[in-house]
């Protein structure tokens, strides 16, 4: 397919723009709408790397979900009135700031150019999802046999996380 | 995919377009003539026969009344927030295949859009895309009654999304794929005998239960009555499009339409065997065929009509239904809602899923 870099091109552009949006729009709730056109646009990107499932579930869970939820407390809470200032943040948070996302940046950039690893095509080749019979299946059967134990303690790590917010919440209301 | 193939792919976009945007006129029309009758009034009746033509003077009005951008809004997200609700509402039937396949020429032509691999995954993730019409709708028209009405559906949506989620597993986990031609096909086949009749495999037989939580879920996920919270017009006056007028809102009240067709289609997709035949139809074919007034190429269209026709009543029967349900059954209160969406319907769902397991193992 010869069309797809430049569809690539285009997501990634709206997705890089967005994301800085959403750092320097000064209204939560705009931030929280841009942060979902940054999602799509990632979801637009794993379809077009073929991973359909993927984006169907980047869109179904962040898109879809977690950001109603992110929506609904930033509504809720009335966040909007709280317009962030910036002028009253002090020159040391600015200064450690910068600092900080420097050395994250420099240390991305070291991995990337000196990762042993050569990033290549897997063992799963479109051609070999193909004969499994589609992505969902690939995907399902991995999760269900070879990954099972790293799967179940997500979903064991998921409920403690659930228990303790009831807890936590159930301890200030009594 | 060669010219010819694009040119299909553009028939069938355009045929499905023209159906799904008709169906809001149509619909807006049975719904008040349907309410009429209920209520035991007449309904419109002025234009046209049966007032047949109404909703076509509905559409001039709105398209040539004065759209008036209240001052308190934020405009942006005012204009952007109908088309965010539109658009995922004519997207997502792209999925659904409303006849079987049939060769012409040597080419293997399907009566579907698109044959995702992921299939109605994709009508899940972009449906829940709409919801943002609505959030964005009650925020930027800066009205309290308007912001209740989003804040209610956010809430709405996160508690059901959950069930209707869980609820459909129970089909992945019977015909064992998510792909929805690959559940219809499935579907065909005969479940058991009983007597001279053949029971067919729909998942309204072997999901009873998993069909009534869908069922539930789909109501609260259109936002119409008992659930229609969000606007909930005695109560938040018309929640989040309350400040809209003319197209805008016409564009809000299309989507609602069209996400009813959409989640009808899916419904009988899933649970009535989508475009296999009604009972009764495949021997009335197999007398056509027999009789030798349909062979080749034409035995094949008329079958292919068949079965949207099929597919079409299945669709018609549930549309009727959202409009019974609606003039039937009061609002739920708030906490009721809520209530019912996470003691009810998330324990029976996961429940659902348990039976299935164990209806798979045992069977």
């Amino acid at each position: 397919m010869e069309i797809s870099p430049l569809f690539f091109y285009l997501f990634a552009g709206i997705a890089i723009a967005f994301s800085l949006f959403v750092v320097f729009s000064k209204s939560p709730i705009s931030s929280a709408f841009s942060l979902i056109v940054v999602f799509f646009c990632f979801a637009a990107i794993y379809a077009l790397l073929e991973a359909h499932l993927i984006a169907a579930l980047q869109i179904l869970v962040y898109a879809g979900a977690i950001m109603v939820l992110f929506i609904f407390v930033i509504m809720l809470l009335g966040a909007d009135k709280e317009v962030l200032d910036f002028k009253k943040s002090s020159v040391f948070l600015k200064c450690s700031a910068v600092l900080f996302c420097g050395i994250g940046v420099c240390g991305f950039a070291w991995v990337l150019f000196h990762s042993p690893i050569l990033i290549g095509t897997g063992p799963h080749s479109l051609e070999k999802i193909k004969m499994v019979g589609g992505n969902t299946r690939a995907i399902s059967e991995l999760l269900f046999s070879e990954y099972v134990l790293p799967f179940e303690l997500t979903s064991i790590l998921l409920l403690v996380g659930i228990v303790g917010c009831v807890v936590l919440v159930k301890r200030k209301s009594l | 995919m060669d010219f010819i193939d694009w040119i299909i792919l553009g028939i069938k976009i355009g045929a499905l377009l023209i159906a799904l945007l008709s169906v809001a006129p149509v619909m807006s029309w049975v719904e008040r003539r349907g309410s009429a009758l209920m209520q035991n009034r007449l309904g419109p009746n002025r234009v046209g026969p049966f007032g047949l033509i109404q909703p076509i003077a509905d559409a001039v009005k709105f398209m040539f009344k004065e759209d008036p951008v209240p001052g308190h809004v934020s405009k942006f997200y005012y204009v952007l927030a109908p088309l965010i609700a539109f658009i995922p509402a004519l997207t997502t039937f792209s999925v659904i295949p409303f006849a079987s396949s049939i060769e012409v020429m040597g080419r293997v032509v399907r009566f579907q859009v698109a044959d995702l691999n992921v299939g109605f995954l994709y009508i899940f993730a972009i449906a829940a895309l709409g919801i943002y019409g609505v959030v964005v709708a009650g925020w930027a028209s800066n009205n309290k009654y308007s912001l209740l009405g989003s804040v209610r559906s956010s809430s709405q949506m996160i508690s059901y999304e959950l069930s209707m989620g869980l609820s459909v597993i129970g089909v992945i986990m019977i015909f064992s794929s998510v792909n929805l031609n690959d559940i219809v096909r499935d579907q065909g086949n005969v479940l058991f005998h009983l007597g001279q009749f053949a029971i067919p495999k729909w998942g309204i037989f072997v999901q009873p239960l998993g069909f009534l939580i869908f069922l539930i879920t789909v109501f609260a996920e259109t936002n119409r009555l008992p659930f229609d919270l969000p606007e909930g017009d005695s109560e938040i006056i018309a929640g989040y499009h309350l400040e809209y007028g003319s197209m805008k809102f016409a564009m809000f009240m299309m989507a609602e339409y069209i996400n009813m067709a959409t989640v009808s289609g899916l419904l009988a997709t899933l649970y009535f065997g989508g475009w296999q035949m009604l009972p009764g139809m495949h021997t009335l074919l197999e007398s056509f065929s027999l009789s030798g007034s349909l062979s080749g190429i034409t035995y094949e269209w008329v079958r292919i009509v068949f079965e949207m026709f099929s597919f079409v009543i299945k669709v018609a029967f549930f549309m009727w239904f959202f409009v019974w349900v609606r003039w039937t059954l009061p609002r739920f209160r708030f906490d009721q809602l809520m209530g019912f969406g996470w003691k009810v319907m998330f324990p029976l769902s996961l429940v659902n899923i348990l039976l299935t397991g164990i209806f798979i193992k045992v069977m």
